[in-house]
């Protein structure tokens, strides 16, 4: 991986050419609620970054900022090295930024390949061009190795596992750069799990998109990503390059949050 | 959601196929085309219509297949249910229900009655403004339900009474007889004897025809599946779920309109009793036995209108058997009550995995 040297102090250094992501300095506030404080995050081409942290650490604020879905009170957002106002959800997608929601996404009712093409389908005017979607479909989920029976079969007919791949493929196939994917592993047996993973494995293969994976169980995603950020309180806490931590670190870290909270709970009462 | 195809390689593989059958040569064709055809949403209740039509054709032959019968059981009973199932089936489907379709049928043949006795258009004219009422009537649902906010449910109840109530001021609650100079446009749309009987059905078939190939084949179709399948899915993908709904509530409209025109024609009279929540009853149960899904996300056009034959069938079988009118309720409702349960039962053997 070329990225840079990921550092302790994410917002110290300029931004890199290979840079496509950089949030400085980025906070929210609900009523009397701080969800981000002073937030700093980076994302190279062709990374895979896993945001990890315990429920209501605030790390769906963090996303729903990114993908355009609501604006920070105060900081800045740089996509592809130009300071951007994200005004929606749809020009975020412009920018190539793009979510993926586990059941969000998809119509349970249409087949796979209808998904892939909704709302820019190919026509025969006035008649849907079905055969030559099919075929697009097909090439495209082979070439990311997405294992589905047909892409004629309903999307309600599918496993989690498999709707979440065919959402990952139809953000890419929308030509995504940047993929935030929330809790992909969550309620997914193991072998679904690994389906996703490899998914991900593959996109990271290609290079040219770039991933936030948003987990609270940090052990399911280690193996995949190139660092790891920890949100705590609002924060970002920790920001180290995968192989250089460990599951057993990340826990104690945790740990440690959990076991300084009761201690000052305890200490005021 | 319980259900799930098991994985496979996605290359080439047709989705169809039955696969199940153990023996080998013709044996396992028939297996695999029973599985395929088994699978099709339609199966159950074509094979509960063909089976009540032999059942009531071989019990009561001479009766039953007569040619002023099959006029009957077509033209007059079958049609209108039809043709205004297509309109209830892509609301359904959108996650929408028009309940005041009936009224509409109500109103539109005074409006056309009225541009002629009081107005004096031409016939075409008047007919094509009493389809154009029911457009109308359609828009204002689509209005209050996608731009005011208000349930479908509620909005149909509210403008079914409002257009219902409006036909019998305008009538002063009289019926009229079909002005004869209408006649000669009326034909088109459906009268007693050879070959103008036929109309209805005719325009039942068509309909039916072409509004299945918008429903699978046409991005209108898609949409429609897809907004009352994950409204926020179609949002999130662009899709302009409030046209589509606008789109749908006036269909059904038009529907509605149409019907109720063919209905005056036919018999000749444009009574303000004619109409009301029977049909639409009617129509939207055709839906449902059909296949269509009432919490939206599925359904076809073809399903509905075998539901429409199934229901006609019913109705004119009853009537030949000589069951009296007390009863019929019972029977008929039973009748319903069975099939649907048949549907509903044999959908979760087949593992379709829709909700009802």
């Amino acid at each position: 991986m070329t990225a840079q040297d990921p550092g302790t102090q994410p917002s110290g250094d300029g931004p890199t050419p290979d840079e496509v992501l950089r949030v400085e300095h980025v906070s929210k506030r609900f009523g009397a609620v701080t969800a981000l404080h002073d937030i700093n995050l980076h994302l190279a081409r062709g990374e895979v970054l896993a945001l990890l942290g315990d429920n209501g650490a605030g790390k769906s604020t963090l996303m729903k900022i990114i993908c355009g879905f609501q604006p920070p009170d105060t900081g800045r957002i740089i996509v592809n090295g130009r300071e951007t106002v994200l005004k929606s959800v749809e020009h975020a997608r412009s920018l190539g930024i793009d979510i993926v929601y586990q059941d969000l996404a998809l119509i349970p009712g249409l087949s796979v390949y209808h998904n892939m093409f909704l709302n820019r389908e190919k026509l025969h005017w006035p008649l849907l061009n079905n055969r030559e979607m099919r075929r697009i479909a097909r090439e495209h989920l082979e070439e990311m190795g997405v294992n589905i029976p047909s892409v004629q079969v309903n999307v309600a007919q599918l496993s989690g596992g498999q709707r979440q791949a065919i959402a990952v493929a139809r953000a890419v196939f929308e030509n995504a750069k940047i993929l935030l994917l929330d809790e992909p592993l969550a309620a997914m047996g193991v072998k679904e799990g690994a389906m996703i993973l490899d998914l991900v494995r593959d996109l990271k293969r290609r290079g040219d998109v770039s991933v936030i994976i948003i987990a609270h169980n940090y052990g399911q995603v280690f193996d995949i990503c190139d660092r790891v950020n920890l949100v705590q309180q609002g924060d970002i806490t920790f920001d180290k390059r995968a192989r250089e931590t460990s599951v057993e670190e990340l826990t104690e870290l945790v740990v440690e949050e959990y076991r300084r909270a009761l201690q000052e709970r305890h200490g005021a009462a | 959601m319980s259900d799930t195809v098991d994985s496979g390689k996605v290359v080439g593989r047709p989705s169809a196929g039955g696969g199940r059958g153990g023996g080998n040569g013709a044996g396992q064709l028939v297996l695999r085309a029973f599985g395929v055809f088994g699978r099709q949403r339609e199966a159950t209740v074509l094979v509960v219509t063909v089976a009540l039509l032999l059942w009531f054709g071989i019990s009561h032959n001479s009766t039953f297949v007569s040619q002023t019968n099959i006029v009957d059981l077509l033209s007059e009973l079958m049609a209108p249910i039809a043709i205004i199932a297509i309109g209830e089936v892509l609301l359904l489907i959108c996650g929408e229900i028009d309940l005041s379709v009936g009224f509409i049928y109500t109103l539109a043949p005074f409006v056309t009655l009225f541009a002629i006795t009081d107005y004096h258009l031409p016939s075409l004219v008047a007919v094509l403004l009493g389809l154009l009422t029911g457009v109308v009537a359609g828009w204002v649902n689509g209005f209050i339900t996608v731009a005011l906010g208000v349930p479908s449910f509620i909005t149909t109840i509210g403008t079914g009474f409002i257009l219902g109530g409006i036909a019998l001021t305008i009538s002063h609650a009289e019926p009229s007889q079909v002005p004869p100079i209408a006649v000669g446009v009326g034909k088109w749309l459906g009268v007693p004897g050879n070959p103008w009987q036929w109309a209805p059905l005719a325009w039942a078939v068509v309909l039916v025809a072409i509004f299945h190939v918008v429903l699978t084949r046409t991005r209108w179709g898609l949409y429609t599946i897809s907004a009352g399948g994950n409204l926020l899915g179609a949002r999130e993908a662009g899709i302009n779920v409030g046209r589509i709904k606008y789109g749908n509530f006036m269909i059904t409209g038009f529907m509605g309109a149409l019907v109720g025109l063919q209905t005056a024609f036919y018999t000749n009279t444009v009574d303000p009793l004619a109409g009301g929540y029977t049909p639409m009853f009617y129509a939207v149960i055709a839906a449902v036995i059909g296949g269509t899904a009432m919490l939206g996300g599925s359904g076809t056009i073809l399903g509905a209108f075998l539901g429409a034959i199934l229901l006609a069938t019913l109705t004119d079988g009853f009537d030949i058997l000589g069951v009296s009118a007390n009863p019929l309720g019972i029977i008929f409702g039973s009748a319903i009550l069975v099939a649907m349960i048949a549907n509903v039962q044999l959908a979760r053997l087949r593992g379709a995995g829709r909700s009802i």
